[in-house]
């Protein structure tokens, strides 16, 4: 597996993708501290960038290596390599690549800022960790998605179907059953709904760090336990893990049961 | 030089020493405690006490004394009632580290409680371990200055407030800190006070709190890190100008708390990430000019009933929702402020937008309706309902408007 996942991440760290994924994050991140200079308003505006654009991201790259590379990976299977392995080295090698993008690209820009003088810093790590939690996520969907489907073009569509059903119209869905059911009891309900969408489950765990907690505590008593205390943050990150695993579990059941 | 000066000279020089005496009171002089000097005393006498620990109860001072603590002498109450009790008028206390007062709240025990006195002076005293720190109540044209009160206030019925004023008149609060009490200052029919420079931190309840007191003002206060920062209920005439609310950040915390306010002016305060900066309920007829709301939950949450007010050249920078507004009817107005928010243009460059900008977005709009909405703050899709409500409104109310909104930041 080792092999496999060093082979893929040699052969992304070498393509043009990652370096433009590098370089849009480089120019993100010092346009934002140019425009703010202000390390805290520049998190904030990062929070809506992460949350949108490296799910979005992580799935065009992963469905598109999984896509490019059919050939080789049928070459693969034809060698005494356990399916599980070359599977997951791929996976690991995409989304381990665009990890490395992400950090270094965020991370470099904010470090010359001072991030390390700064009492910014674990604001800032907490949007890293949530970064590459779903570059993980999302790269995993995306593969499980494309080794389900045949069909390039349709496999592509459902991914990005998936992206945008994640992204932006389960927050309508969302809203629109708080506003439809505002007489009941809601906080259940709410914590419920942001933890099965790995994408405003990220979202809320920046907003926790960001101070905001105190906004959303306003609310009512469990919403005060979960946002007030390390309660809700750890239960988050476990979700979060939990999301990860899923997909990849996903993964190794499809192609262990593909017919090549 | 005639006769006649001389012998007045002559007599006020031997009256004099008659009439304003000096008593000393130290650990090894002949008068070892302030109870027995009082009582020595004849009014408008001066006591002087030595550095030292003195453990005293019931301090009664029935006549015009002047009693001045050197070099920060300690009274003891040994957590036994009421410490000092004033009930005349001209005393000054001075310079004295009070601690240990009884904890009673039943009968609300306090280090210096002042009944029906006038011109009484409060002042450099530090106080610790008490229930009450100083407790006027109807008096007039007194000073309360430079005290230091540390409380240990943990819940709101067991505590009691740093000073706390009740049927008083023209009374001078200045230069106190107040920390960790109930209330930092509380009046409740008190008129014509003035309470400037202090500084009301870590309070559970409200940094400053006025109830049915008309006619008063607080100017250049600073309010950090309370249960809520100013609390300002059912009062009219109050001028709060040039304070700071900072951080008073909690489920349930606000910056500035109106309610049932009439005719007050309230300018050039600052007000950082506060949950609620200014929380408005029933209040009419106020002028908010030049304030600077930065980083705040809310900056401005009006719970309705609030007619004839004016939002002048304020400053909202970077709040999570600059207004949140639940009545249907409005004649208030928003003129000249600067909003971090405001994404329209000005063409013919003299500094205002030439695009109105409507403070209350659909969202906050919908958190209004169902809190629990909050929850999905910063999501794109709310930022795509904010935005199409804001090419063509249809939810938000027509009537906010800024018609004037400036393109740089008020000074």
């Amino acid at each position: 597996m080792y092999k496999i996942l060093k082979y893929s991440f040699y052969d992304l760290i070498r393509s043009r993708w990652s370096f433009i994924y590098l370089l849009f994050y480089l120019l993100l991140g010092i346009v934002l501290l140019f425009l703010n200079s202000n390390l805290s308003n520049a998190i904030v505006t990062l929070l809506n960038v992460i949350t949108v654009l490296v799910p979005l991201i992580g799935t065009i790259f992963g469905v598109m290596y999984y896509y490019d590379s059919k050939e080789f990976t049928e070459l693969l299977l034809a060698q005494p390599i356990k399916r599980s392995n070359i599977f997951l080295g791929q996976y690991f090698g995409v989304a381990i690549s665009l990890s490395i993008s992400l950090i270094i690209g965020l991370g470099l820009p904010f470090m010359y800022y001072g991030l390390f003088v700064s009492d910014k810093i674990f604001e800032f790590l907490t949007l890293i960790i949530v970064g590459t939690f779903l570059t993980f996520i999302f790269t995993a969907i995306s593969f499980f998605i494309a080794i389900s489907f045949e069909n390039k073009i349709k496999g592509f569509g459902v991914a990005i179907l998936v992206w945008l059903l994640l992204a932006v119209i389960y927050d309508g869905i969302f809203l629109i059953f708080l506003v439809y059911f505002e007489q009941y009891p809601l906080d259940m309900f709410s914590l419920g709904a942001i933890m099965s969408n790995p994408i405003d489950l990220a979202r809320t765990l920046m907003l926790l760090k960001l101070d905001i907690s105190a906004l959303l505590g306003y609310t009512g008593a469990v919403f005060k336990k979960f946002f007030g205390t390390n309660y809700g943050v750890i239960l988050s990150y476990l979700v979060l893990i939990f999301w990860t695993i899923i997909p990849i579990l996903g993964i190794l059941w499809k192609s262990n049961k593909k017919d090549f | 030089m005639n006769n006649k000066k001389w012998l007045f000279f002559v007599f006020v020089i031997i009256t004099t020493p008659l009439l304003s005496s000096t008593i000393e009171v130290c650990n090894n002089c002949s008068i070892k405690s302030l109870n027995e000097a009082i009582k020595l005393a004849k009014p408008n006498d001066v006591i002087k006490v030595k550095k030292g620990i003195y453990k005293e109860t019931n301090i009664i001072i029935d006549k015009a004394l002047t009693i001045i603590g050197e070099n920060l002498p300690t009274i003891d109450g040994q957590l036994k009632g009421d410490l000092f009790k004033i009930i005349a008028d001209n005393v000054i206390i001075k310079g004295f580290n009070i601690i240990n007062v009884g904890k009673d709240f039943a009968n609300s025990n306090t280090a210096i409680r002042i009944q029906r006195s006038k011109n009484f002076e409060i002042s450099s005293n530090r106080f610790e371990n008490i229930l009450y720190a100083i407790y006027i109540e109807k008096s007039s044209k007194g000073k309360i200055n430079n005290n230091k009160i540390y409380g240990n206030a943990i819940t709101e019925i067991n505590s009691g407030n740093g000073i706390h004023l009740w049927d008083c008149k023209s009374i001078l609060i200045t230069n106190n800190y107040i920390e960790k009490m109930r209330d930092g200052i509380y009046l409740e029919f008190a008129s014509n006070c003035e309470v400037d420079n202090n500084i009301s931190t870590k309070n559970i309840r409200y940094g400053l709190h006025f109830m049915f007191s008309n006619d008063n003002s607080y100017i250049k206060n600073k309010f950090i890190n309370n249960g809520a920062g100013v609390a300002v209920m059912f009062s009219k005439n109050i001028k709060m100008l040039n304070n700071h609310f900072a951080k008073n950040w909690g489920t349930a915390s606000y910056g500035l708390l109106l309610k049932e306010i009439n005719d007050a002016e309230i300018r050039h305060n600052v007000f950082e990430e506060n949950t609620i900066a200014i929380n408005v309920e029933g209040s009419n007829r106020i002028n908010y000019e030049n304030n600077n709301f930065t980083s705040n939950g809310w900056a401005l949450k009006v719970r309705g009933a609030c007619y004839n007010n004016v939002f002048i050249k304020n400053n909202f920078l970077y709040n999570s929702f600059d207004v949140s507004w639940n009545t249907k009817m409005n004649d208030n107005l928003f003129k000249q402020n600067y909003w971090s928010e405001y994404t329209g243009y000005d063409l013919d460059l003299d500094g205002v937008g030439d695009v109105p900008y409507r403070p209350v977005k659909l969202f906050s709009y919908i958190v209004n309706k169902t809190p629990e909405a909050v929850i999905l703050l910063r999501s794109l899709f709310i930022n795509l309902v904010d935005f199409s409500e804001k090419v063509t409104p249809v939810f938000t109310p027509d009537f906010l408007i800024d018609d004037e909104p400036q393109m740089k930041p008020n000074i």
